[in-house]
């Protein structure tokens, strides 16, 4: 138990406060248009990408397989709409590498109707068949990470959950897609943890939310079950409080341990999105082709919380957002974690929880200093890691020193030691290079 | 499409970011100083405002003239180079001679820091390394001090600070027999306490109505100047508190063994504990960065500071305590390294 706790406070030590410019947290979730075209990446996922299954001039209906899993550690793609296939090619990817896609001309008059899945009945299915289901619907972490929810459901033998952590935190500032799942969607939502609890053979789930959305609070409250199986807490607002390990402090007092999954202290931690997703879907048989993203930002007409077909490139979102800027960042993701496009026609993917613009004026940053040792970063890395000494060895390039000696593996990239930084180092992009190096050196 | 394509900005995470930048922090902590300037300034008259102007002045053409022989951009900007020149000129004596506080501030700035590096790569304090070279250099001035509250002393510079480059400074001796009133003997509390055994009053102490270097000599506005930086977090709390929780356990250790010895409260409040301790001490570059590093640095600068203030041949034992600490900071923070989260019991 850390000292916060002593004190009452469900909260994690370290962390930041950053601004929250939470203004969309009000705006109910819309459809967005049909875009002309969508974008499909093979590669939605952490683990492999898919294996397309269709080729050039291929009529494909809306929700219909056009790429299967490549593996257990690779998930399943349906096409986001109805229409004819334009092309397998290398696209631009927000990470500005240039990956495989499948490009589908939208078939605009069609009516866009979403294929019938088999109905799945959820309570005679075994555990394995659940998560089976996970897998063929192309489930992946709708936080931001896209981790395969099938592989996170597949708990190693050795371990027995005793509780599921529901994640409803969403820390970054911007965005309010959880925020808007948890209040549009708590029967989905709930059925989806029901499952959650089936596929992982737990008791207990905790709903954890940030003190910012008191309103979920109180509207979750009547929809949970009687047998308190699930339980809502709300924890402190503060940043990161949506990584996992900080969750798990917060909730409960324990630590996850260094390298090791959560299941390895009889946790599982699914985001609260992903969870409504799969209550929504599973029954109905059918797949992940569409998510719910924030636009918002600066010189936005009509900022808000929409439902997007997987693949949509940027340029429709922002121009149905009524973007009016001459010069913007355009962020896939949130402010902290999320990575800046290069092009509009960078395509949302699975993970794309946000769409951020921010006006040049704004984002305009100084020039990068020498450190000056002021102990900022060690006083908010919520790993506990010394990011300045880090910083020194990765300008020296000394990669080994920072895995072996300073923990280097252990940062989970959440930004709060360059938010901090008077000097502007950029210190999690340093470390993110070192951590990619060393993994290439291992291999 | 119908937008038209913006210009695209790329950049990398996070795209939001919290001030204050280095030269903010360091324009407050300027800031945090003048009304340290102030009161020296009405406690010892126009003598003391010069030499802060000299040395402050010294720092700043240095720290810009190394820039231009290294064919880099000039870093006076950042307001480092001020910062070194108003605190070294608060812990020398108010007649200190301006020809020689203008060396202390280059020898500061051209050793203590652009040798180094700059801004971020000094090992030691640079004030405190200009003040050591002056107290080597110039023994008997360092050690003169003058009268408080002279009454011509708006109008008329202490003898001494107008000496010539490399001539002896005038005997301020006789100067100070003049303008005296109440005996004063040129002595400071710790000097007092040192040769002659007598134990200045706290209250005094506290107030700074005593006499001593430039800047040192009010705790009270010490404590609200450093106040306001930790209130603004561009000051780390736990320095100051460190060395004084060092210093406070040291004396009263030394007191238990030598009863003779002063208590905790006349340690931390006499000399340029205070000052050191808020000012010194913390300068970010020099000091660990590691929370248990923080701690051992502060007891370590404030035991060595009583036992050379007890022990030692000098009266002013912060700076060589503070120096000495600066040197042992890469050793402590080597074995204080932070326990990292969910860390394997080895």
């Amino acid at each position: 138990m850390n000292f916060l706790q002593f004190f009452g406070k469900k909260t994690f030590s370290h962390g930041i406060h950053p601004p929250e410019y939470k203004e969309t947290h009000h705006q109910e979730t819309r459809r967005l248009p049909f875009p002309t075209q969508v974008i499909l990446l093979l590669g939605q996922s952490i683990g492999k990408p898919a294996t397309p299954i269709v080729h050039k001039g291929q009529q494909v209906e809306r929700g219909e397989l056009i790429a299967k899993a490549d593996g257990f550690v690779s998930v399943p793609l349906y096409a986001s709409v109805t229409g004819i296939i334009k092309g397998i090619e290398l696209v631009l990817t927000a990470r500005g590498t240039r990956e495989s896609a499948i490009i589908i001309e939208t078939a605009l008059s069609s009516g866009q109707r979403q294929l019938a899945g088999h109905q799945c009945d959820i309570e005679n299915l075994s555990r394995q068949d659940l998560i089976k289901a996970v897998w063929d619907m192309g489930m992946v972490g709708l936080g931001g990470a896209a981790f395969p929810t099938h592989v996170k459901m597949s708990i190693p033998k050795d371990c027995k959950i005793h509780t599921v952590l529901v994640n409803g935190c969403e820390c970054e500032p911007f965005l309010t897609t959880d925020h808007r799942v948890m209040l549009e969607q708590i029967n989905h939502l709930i059925r989806g943890i029901t499952i959650a609890l089936k596929c992982v053979d737990a008791p207990k789930a905790i709903i954890g939310i940030e003190s910012n959305k008191r309103d979920v609070l109180e509207a979750i409250k009547p929809h949970l079950p009687n047998d308190s199986s699930i339980t809502i807490e709300m924890v402190e607002t503060k940043y990161p409080q949506g990584a996992e390990k900080m969750l798990a402090t917060a909730l409960l007092g324990v630590e996850i341990p260094s390298k090791s999954l959560p299941s390895a202290i009889g946790l599982a931690i699914f985001n609260v999105t992903t969870l409504a997703e799969i209550g929504r879907l599973l029954p109905q048989g059918q797949a992940l082709i569409e998510r719910i993203v924030t636009v918002t930002g600066d010189d936005l007409e009509k900022p808000g919380n929409y439902q997007v077909p997987l693949g949509t490139p940027l340029g429709h979102i922002l121009d149905y957002a009524g973007f009016t800027g001459n010069e913007a960042e355009l962020i896939l993701g949130g402010p902290m974690m999320g990575m800046s496009a290069a092009s509009l026609d960078v395509p949302t993917t699975k993970g794309t929880g946000g769409v951020l613009v921010l006006d040049k004026r704004a984002t305009k940053g100084d020039d990068i200093m020498p450190c000056i040792k002021c102990s900022q970063c060690l006083q908010v890395c919520p790993i506990n890691l010394n990011p300045a000494e880090l910083g020194q060895l990765a300008a020296k390039r000394q990669y080994d020193v920072m895995e072996e000696k300073y923990n280097l593996n252990d940062c989970f990239d959440c930004g709060c030691c360059s938010y901090v930084c008077p000097s502007n180092i950029p210190l999690v992009q340093y470390f993110k290079i070192a951590k990619t190096l060393n993994r290439q050196r291992h291999q | 499409m119908a937008i038209k394509t913006p210009k695209i900005d790329l950049r990398t995470s996070p795209y939001i970011r919290r001030s204050p930048s280095v030269p903010q922090i360091m324009r407050n902590v300027v800031y945090a100083l003048i009304p340290l300037v102030i009161f020296s300034m009405v406690h010892f008259g126009i003598s003391a405002l010069a030499l802060i102007v000299v040395t402050t002045f010294s720092c700043i053409a240095t720290e810009h003239l190394f820039c231009k022989w290294a064919a880099k951009k000039t870093t006076i900007t950042d307001f480092s180079a001020v910062i070194t020149g108003l605190l070294l000129a608060m812990t020398l004596p108010p007649g200190f001679p301006l020809w020689m506080g203008a060396v202390g501030g280059f020898v500061a700035i051209a050793m203590g820091k652009t040798l180094f590096g700059g801004i971020g790569f000094n090992v030691f304090n640079p004030a405190l390394v200009g003040r050591a070279f002056l107290q080597a250099a110039f023994p008997v001035s360092i050690t003169t001090w003058t009268p408080t509250h002279v009454a011509e002393r708006f109008i008329e510079f202490i003898p001494s600070t107008l000496a010539l480059p490399f001539m002896r400074p005038e005997e301020t001796a006789q100067w100070t027999a003049q303008v005296a009133t109440d005996g004063f003997t040129g002595a400071t509390p710790l000097a007092l306490m040192k040769f002659q055994q007598i134990i200045s009053d706290n209250t005094a102490l506290f107030f700074g109505t005593v006499t001593g270097s430039v800047g040192e000599t009010s705790t009270l506005l010490i404590l609200l100047c450093g106040g306001y930086l930790i209130f603004r977090k561009m000051l780390d709390w736990r320095i100051p508190a460190a060395v004084i929780f060092g210093t406070a356990i040291s004396a009263e250790f030394f007191h238990l063994i030598d009863p003779e010895a002063p208590r905790a409260l006349f340690m931390i409040l006499s000399g340029g504990l205070m000052f050191a301790a808020v000012f010194m001490a913390s300068d970010m570059v020099a000091s660990p960065i590691t929370p248990l590093g923080i701690f051992v640095f502060g007891v370590l600068v404030g035991f060595l500071t009583v036992l050379i203030r007890l022990y030692g041949a000098m009266t002013e034992a912060v700076m060589y305590a503070i120096l000495f600490g600066n040197a042992a900071t890469p050793l402590i923070e080597s074995f204080t390294q932070p326990k990292i989260y969910g860390a394997r019991k080895k």
